[in-house]
């Protein structure tokens, strides 16, 4: 079959790109888009590292075709800071030092934000639970925690 | 090179049309299918995505029931105030299907129409009467969502069919639901074994109707007979009876999540607790 066009919108702006029918929205952010943020760790809708938000819902981009893009709305990791200002989540982060070999950090990042974005309050069993599909092998998750709360309490104004 | 064509059809005539191609594969979610795609288990020639489809998203309430598309996220169900309130055990269910991830995408006729015994969302409709509406070459037809996978992996739906929506029957009165699974962790796993329950009071307060079945403890769910309820208010000597009558129509697999002997002792165990909780839904109706 031949590549299927599609148009989109990707962290506010306008974009397009042809795909393979069977490639995954990962494949195409990370080889024809190049906005290799998004990671590949399973490949099979277990670990999170490949999340991104579109249309308001925090999906893995391995387990949605690219085709699946058309007419949507798509936030990456590559799309949270505001310019050179780090989101207030991607700040903490370091400030906790949430994250040690990164490869999870985009993912859990991006996670973090639609949890703040459906509930600027959650309490740490919400947040606990939100990020249960979101695997690192690194931080034992305490940290990562710890900053999307103070993040979460930043944001509020507190 | 594998190269499957993938269309998305935007309205019923055309996805049964292109359903009926050789190799046609429906996608709604995908969680299941793409992640077989890359295994490799699954090679469609024709990914057909029904997402497009007018009405196989979204949620309508239909007197006291409710019509649910087809392919709704379990997001979205989890999030429509007056479904949850009357249907609390199928939304529980489903909202058990994996991450925050899955959940924005995976739905309830993929979830049933990918035929794992193991589905969180198929007990608990099963037990509320859930009707699957199915649409095909021949037309529509309705189905209950018990009759739609007939072994682990295999529907009884034909060439050219699929699921477009599931009617919910107006909720009974004096009735409640509840479905439970066991897993060897708190989250992100797959059920060693799942109930869901129905329960409907009669005016003394005393069970008139009982409805329950059980998952991942044989190649499909299974009813469980819960005539012992009748006329009881869950008392010990019903529930040891329900205890008995879950294990008895147990047939599991042994596998790393439970042997056959645990199964089929958890399932037990997961029928009175499953039951308690639509008990006391019920009463507080």
């Amino acid at each position: 079959m031949a590549k299927i066009h599609v148009t989109t919108k990707i962290n506010g702006e306008d974009a397009e790109f042809l795909c393979e029918p069977q490639q995954t929205m990962l494949d195409v952010l990370r080889d024809e888009l190049s906005l290799t943020g998004s990671k590949e760790g399973c490949g099979s809708g277990d670990c999170g590292a490949c999340s991104i938000i579109v249309d308001g819902r925090l999906v893995c981009s391995c387990l949605m075709f690219g085709a699946e893009a058309s007419g949507t709305e798509i936030t990456t990791i590559e799309g949270i800071a505001n310019g050179d200002t780090l989101h207030p989540l991607q700040q903490k982060f370091l400030e906790h030092a949430a994250l040690q070999c990164g490869f999870c950090t985009p993912g859990v990042l991006v996670a973090s934000k639609a949890l703040l974005d459906a509930n600027p309050s959650p309490t740490e069993e919400q947040a606990r639970y939100w990020l249960a599909g979101n695997l690192c092998r690194c931080t034992g998750y305490d940290k990562i925690i710890e900053a999307v709360m103070d993040a979460a309490a930043e944001m509020r104004g507190e | 090179m594998y190269a499957p064509n993938f269309a998305a059809p935007q309205s019923i005539d055309d996805a049964v049309r292109m359903l009926g191609a050789d190799g046609a594969k429906p996608l709604s979610g995908g969680t299941d299918l793409i992640v077989q795609m890359r295994s490799g288990r699954n090679r469609p020639d024709h990914i057909v995505d029904l997402k497009k489809v007018p009405g196989l998203i979204g949620i309508k309430a239909e007197g006291a029931g409710f019509r649910v598309g087809a392919a709704t996220s379990g997001a979205q169900l989890g999030e429509d105030k007056a479904l949850v309130a009357a249907y609390p055990g199928i939304v529980e269910g489903a909202e058990l299907i994996g991450s925050t991830q899955v959940q924005g995408r995976a739905s309830l006729a993929g979830n049933l129409c990918n035929a794992s015994p193991a589905a969180d969302s198929v007990p608990a409709m099963a037990a509320c009467g859930v009707k699957a509406v199915v649409v095909g070459p021949n037309g529509e037809r309705e189905v209950a969502v018990q009759d739609i996978p007939v072994s682990p992996g295999k529907t009884s739906l034909t060439k050219g069919e699929f699921v477009k929506e599931f009617v919910l029957p107006a909720l009974p009165a004096n009735s409640g639901d509840a479905y439970l699974r066991f897993i060897p962790r708190t989250e992100m796993d797959i059920a060693v074994v799942g109930a869901g329950v129905q329960i409907q009071l009669a005016g003394d307060g005393t069970i008139a109707k009982a409805s329950v079945w059980l998952g991942a403890v044989a190649p499909t769910i299974v009813e469980v007979d819960a005539s012992c309820l009748i006329g009881t208010k869950l008392d010990d000597a019903a529930m040891a009876k329900l205890d008995a009558a879950a294990q008895a129509v147990c047939n599991p697999i042994d596998d790393k999540r439970g042997t056959i002997e645990y199964r089929t002792k958890v399932a037990g165990v997961m029928a009175r607790r499953t039951a308690e909780i639509a008990f006391k839904r019920a009463g507080a109706r």
